[in-house]
């Protein structure tokens, strides 16, 4: 399980892409799964972020549901048939956005308990301008929520963007503590954060090589 | 709760840590009882007397916020959930009400009656085989009723009463739990536990139980007994400016 982490415009599902393509290409069984992307919830979201009826709270919850019916349906069978499940975006998002708006880290925390540790998780850190810059030259507007217009730091989407991300990134930064995600500089160049992440990935991908190889030769694999 | 009602009003859990705390000097008032045992005929017959008494009153019921009522009939429609979806569909519901309806209506001083609380899901998830500690830290959001009123019942006087009424149904009968082979037999065997389960939180959280087996007229009048009593006490002891109404976060 490999997920990536970040702020919106720090570059993540890019290198999570030709992360998957990489390895895809050697074979490995890929599985993607991406944040708030059940059907489940998705009227009840579009409805909360359209009337602006979401609270932190709620935002918070309909998004736990998103990833309880992903974690049944996308996370847990392609793991337990030993694939590679990629994630853009996991349960980090949560404590990072959510307790911006306002909610309670232990609270958060309580409520994704039944999320499984990701073997690896890749914080892509950049300064809150440079995500701005690649948002903006993206499409002509920021989005309401992305720019935490919701908590009313600020009227001005530029400003409320900078405010609201500037918390995300800091308890972003404690996370990285706390839960061992491995920070990548993501005001890089693209392919050179690439090679960065596809070392660590070698790395964590040892057990499995030697659990495939064995697989293969007719051994029955020791692990679990 | 039920011997002190005019305490200040308590978070569950956490709480909601954002919102500005503020008097809520109404009173909720939460109807539990399973499936069927006739809880919102009562309170149906609730809301005039005391709107006849005096108080303005407000209803709100488990599954029934705007944000999420589509939702979760979609999703019952697609038998697709596991314990952990629905039950954080519910919170989200009961989030949803709580901050839209519940609060607001306690801010300007109504009676809230709330047709099942979070103790139906604490009962369904302890049935349905859930961690009654995450059950619990999920809905630490939640505000503790002033009052507690459980429709008690034996699954035994439940079956003729559900039958006469509309009749069992799939998830009250728990068939997503195949706990037996046709639809009365799951349906005894899931109340049953329900039941059980409802009455264990009844002794833990001090519900005021009620039997629920009493003709509509006598069970409601049961009701209003103490409901009376209950709102005698808190206006007994309330003077605007001494009692402090506004809610703590404290962890039970």
């Amino acid at each position: 399980m490999i997920c990536v982490e970040g702020i919106d415009g720090s570059g993540k599902s890019t290198q999570l892409l030709l992360l998957e393509r990489w390895l895809r290409s050697r074979g490995y069984p890929v599985h993607f799964t991406e944040w708030n992307s059940s059907r489940l919830v998705r009227r009840s979201m579009q409805r909360g972020k359209k009337k602006n009826l979401l609270t932190p709270t709620t935002f918070s919850l309909l998004h736990a549901v998103d990833f309880a019916d992903r974690l049944t349906y996308q996370i847990l069978p392609p793991l337990k048939a030993g694939m590679i499940v990629l994630a853009d975006r996991y349960v980090y998002t949560a404590f990072a956005r959510d307790v911006a708006r306002g909610v309670h880290p232990e609270w958060v925390r309580a409520v994704y308990s039944p999320a499984l540790r990701p073997d690896l998780t890749l914080y892509f850190r950049v300064p809150i301008d440079i995500s701005l810059e690649r948002l903006l030259s993206g499409r002509a507007k920021l989005k309401y929520h992305e720019a935490g217009m919701d908590v009313g730091l600020s009227t001005d989407p530029v400003e409320s963007f900078r405010m609201f991300q500037s918390r995300v990134l800091e308890i972003y930064d404690q996370l990285t503590l706390e839960f061992g995600m491995r920070p990548i500089d993501a005001t890089a160049e693209i392919p050179n954060q690439q090679r960065v992440i596809r070392t660590m990935v070698q790395e964590i991908l040892r057990d499995y090589d030697r659990n495939r190889a064995n697989l293969k030769n007719g051994v029955t694999s020791q692990s679990r | 709760m039920a011997s002190h009602p005019s305490r200040a009003k308590t978070w569950y859990g956490h709480g909601l840590p954002y919102i500005a705390k503020k008097r809520l000097p109404g009173h909720l008032i939460a109807i539990e009882g399973t499936d069927g045992v006739g809880r919102s005929a009562q309170i149906e017959l609730l809301r005039p007397w005391l709107e006849l008494e005096g108080y303005a009153v407000s209803n709100t019921g488990w599954t029934r916020s705007p944000l999420l009522s589509e939702t979760i009939n979609e999703a019952k429609a697609g038998h697709r959930l596991t314990v952990t979806t629905f039950s954080l569909l519910y919170a989200a519901d009961f989030a949803d009400r709580l901050e839209h309806e519940i609060l607001p209506a306690l801010q300007a001083g109504f009676i809230v009656i709330a047709d099942r609380y979070m103790y139906t899901a604490f009962a369904r998830n302890s049935v349905m085989g859930a961690d009654p500690q995450w059950t619990r830290e999920v809905f630490g959001m939640a505000l503790v009723p002033d009052l507690v009123l459980y429709l008690d019942i034996d699954v035994k006087s439940l079956i003729p009463r559900v039958i006469m009424g509309k009749g069992m149904d799939y998830w009250e009968s728990g068939m997503h739990l195949a706990l037996g082979i046709d639809l009365f037999d799951s349906f005894e065997r899931y109340q049953g536990r329900l039941i059980d389960e409802y009455r264990r939180l009844s002794s833990e959280f001090g519900f005021l139980s009620v039997d629920a087996r009493l003709p509509i007229e006598e069970l409601q009048g049961e009701l209003r007994k103490h409901i009376a009593e209950y709102l005698s006490a808190a206006y007994r002891n309330s003077r605007p400016d001494s009692a402090d109404n506004r809610a703590s976060t404290r962890k039970e």
